[in-house]
């Protein structure tokens, strides 16, 4: 390396230090240590004792914890697709030129904006087994099914039945598409008009052009959606928490991983179980990441490649 | 200056920074800077790990334990001996509340226990004697049956009693049955028969009036702290409640509501009279604190009786001292504040167990509740379940205790 070669490289990391600073205090620094005390009966307060795998062992034993995995992983199967079909509708339709486009936009966006705490309130009320509004809609057409069928079909107590439960929270996770939405929008902006025309050209019409077109050049922009998606579903935590009131809902179907995590952590005082619940999160999202980028090789379209 | 947290806010605050005012008004030598801190006790447990924990904190007795055991705080016994402060001195649920592995830990502000309290009108409306509350489970239950309304559709309008509202004891049903949640040493005890007995009570009542229509019932109901709680609606027309209750009625009851207290039904009144669960407000000195024999000081002035009195008057509770003056409870204005300090000093006013895992014993509780309440499980496999996991957390804690005994025990003997 030449002294011009050096002093670049001084140079450079100087310029990057913030950003390596702030990664090593708060991002490896914290990962080494709850790796360190995964091993540790450790309970913030009192000194750490080593214990070596017995958080391991005891984990893979838990109920509870795989309970929360199977909970988590329903959650991220059913959310991240209909997330994702939905807001990619969306964001083809908002795409259409109609009058009051932005006014549309906006309003499609606007729920986005609603706190994740108060999203979970509002939605409490929505779900609400006897005063909800969604079972205020839907009672009606349910009676009316009665009538015809003679059945005895009732709405259900959303919150309050394991078997409705998750669902209640996934149509809750919808109203928060928005982001994804106007990530959706930025691609579309990108397609080239002249693809659409010469399809239309060759006589393409509107499901062609989507499934030809705009798919796959989109495909960059469906992955990081779906990259983004997966970790996000994976630490669903605020609104969970708060429409069950910090417990784990009805048989505990809204007990999710990152819940167990926060509970052990601060309810139960079991800091070195909590460390080694975040651990295994840790090498689920990274292996499933792997996994999604590996399977989405050949799929995903990149402009310059 | 010493820096005290308190949990409260709102009245049951105020009525602390009133003594707060009084105690530095009475001499110049320590001045307490009082705030009110919501989550108090996770936020204490990271002040107490960042090493500025305050000199005083007041929290609820059933995290007394596993404060106490994860070395938070400082043990109390030197100076409650040298004040001499004694067991004596308190109805004895309260003070043995503030001890855990024989070390003094902390001393009472406000205690409560509970009671039943009922709506008078819909008693008469059913034409019971509002004079005349139930005395057994069995009685209980015959009142149900006569309070319980239901419209055309057969949806519920009223009950009588319910066990899930508000459902804050769901653990403690077997207090009333005669049961124990644990040994007082190293087994968890919740498949005994007694306890048996009150969850079979419990899943009773989604086989008498229906889970689903116990729910959406249920989900009808308003905020406990609105004029929508269905007990002041009239929708329940008895509650397990504390003295607060009275404060809610005042704030969100119809003017025109009629109560009473009584203590809460058990299965068999003669060999279970007056079983009641008692909780107290405690204030502790976290470990780590800087002032701790001022913080003490200003503690023992709470603990002296006109100071007591005065806050629990103003916090409307009773006081948790074995002596109270005579006006107390005529300048009191719940007229039935005399009922619960009664209660309190029943053979049977039982508080939860002493022990580090409460609050998951707790939450696991809750899970079995509701696994019962809406008929996912019979009693026995629920209790059967939360027997083995509590067992197994139980002896976890154990296990942490035999590795930390030693040096805790020194830390604790130490001057």
């Amino acid at each position: 390396m030449t002294r011009m070669e050096r002093k670049r490289l001084c140079m450079g990391l100087l310029f990057i230090s913030p950003w390596i600073l702030g990664f090593l205090a708060f991002s490896v620094y914290p990962l080494l240590s709850s790796l360190y005390h995964s091993f540790c009966d450790y309970s913030v307060l009192s000194p750490a004792v080593w214990v070596g795998a017995e958080n391991y062992s005891t984990l893979f034993n838990d109920d509870v914890f795989w309970r929360s995995v199977s909970n988590t992983v329903f959650f991220a199967a059913v959310a991240i697709p209909m997330g994702m079909v939905l807001s990619l509708s969306l964001a083809i339709l908002l795409n259409c030129k109609v009058p009051f486009q932005g006014l549309f936009r906006t309003i499609f966006f606007l729920p986005s904006l609603v706190p994740m705490v108060c999203l979970a309130v509002l939605w409490q009320w929505m779900l609400n087994g006897d005063l909800g509004l969604i079972n205020n809609s839907i009672r009606p057409l349910l009676n009316g099914i009665n009538q015809i069928l003679g059945t005895h079909l009732v709405p259900p107590n959303w919150l309050q039945e394991a078997a409705y439960a998750k669902w209640g929270l996934i149509f809750t996770g919808l109203w928060g598409v928005g982001h994804a939405v106007v990530i959706y929008l930025a691609g579309l902006q990108g397609v080239p008009q002249h693809l659409y025309e010469s399809a239309e050209i060759d006589g393409a019409g509107f499901w062609v052009k989507t499934r030809h077109i705009t798919l796959p050049i989109l495909s960059p922009v469906i992955y990081f959606n779906t990259i983004m998606g997966l970790i996000g579903t994976f630490q669903v935590f605020a609104v969970p928490y708060v429409m069950t009131g910090g417990g784990d809902g009805p048989e505990r179907s809204l007990l999710f991983m990152a819940t167990y995590l926060y509970q052990n952590a601060f309810d139960y005082w079991n800091m070195g179980y909590a460390c080694a619940i975040g651990m295994v999160m840790f090498l689920i999202i990274l292996s499933l990441t792997y996994l999604s980028t590996k399977l989405s090789e050949s799929h995903v379209y990149y402009e310059g490649k | 200056m010493i820096r005290y947290w308190e949990k409260w806010n709102g009245f049951e605050a105020d009525a602390m920074r009133v003594i707060v005012d009084d105690f530095n008004a009475s001499q110049d030598e320590i001045f307490v800077e009082y705030s009110s801190v919501s989550q108090i006790d996770r936020r204490l447990m990271l002040s107490i790990a960042g090493g500025i924990p305050p000199d005083v904190a007041g929290l609820w007795n059933y995290v007394l334990p596993v404060y106490a055991e994860n070395n938070a705080l400082t043990p109390l016994n030197r100076y409650t001996e040298a004040a001499g402060i004694k067991r004596d001195d308190y109805i004895s649920v309260y003070w043995d509340m503030c001890t855990h592995r024989d070390y003094v830990w902390a001393l009472p502000s406000t205690p409560s226990s509970t009671a039943l309290i009922y709506n008078k009108k819909l008693f008469r409306e059913a034409g019971l004697d509002p004079e005349q509350p139930p005395r057994s489970i069995a009685e209980l239950e015959a009142y149900n049956e006569k309070l319980m309304k239901r419209d055309e559709d057969g949806r519920l309008i009223t009950c009588g009693h319910i066990p899930a509202e508000p459902g804050w004891w769901n653990a403690l049903w077997g207090y009333w049955f005669g049961g124990e949640l644990w040994d007082g040493k190293q087994s968890i005890t919740i498949t005994s028969p007694a306890n048996t007995a009150a969850y079979e009570w419990v899943a009773s009542y989604p086989e008498r009036f229906g889970a689903r229509d116990l729910m959406s019932f249920k989900d009808g109901f308003g905020n406990f702290a609105s004029p929508q709680n269905p007990f002041f609606t009239g929708r329940v027309a008895m509650v397990m409640q504390g003295p607060w209750i009275y404060n809610f009625i005042q704030n969100y009851a119809p003017a025109d509501f009629e109560w009473g207290v009584a203590p809460f039904p058990s299965v068999d009144p003669e060999r279970f009279p007056n079983v009641t669960v008692v909780e107290a407000d405690i204030l502790v000195i976290p470990a780590g604190a800087k002032h701790p024999e001022e913080a003490f000081v200003f503690i023992q002035y709470v603990n002296s009786q006109a100071p007591m009195e005065k806050l629990c008057l103003g916090q409307r509770k009773f006081s948790p001292l074995r002596e109270t003056s005579a006006d107390f409870f005529t300048q009191h204005p719940n007229p039935y504040i005399r009922e619960f300090h009664d209660l309190a000093q029943s053979p049977n006013a039982r508080p939860v167990p002493s022990t580090t895992v409460w609050t998951l014993y707790a939450n696991e509780m809750n899970q079995a509740f509701g696994r019962i309440w809406t008929q996912t499980s019979s009693p026995t496999e629920a209790l059967s379940d939360v027997q083995t996991r509590m067992q197994e957390s139980f002896d976890h804690r154990a296990r942490r205790w035999d590795r930390m005994e030693n040096t805790l025990l020194t830390e604790w003997e130490k001057p």
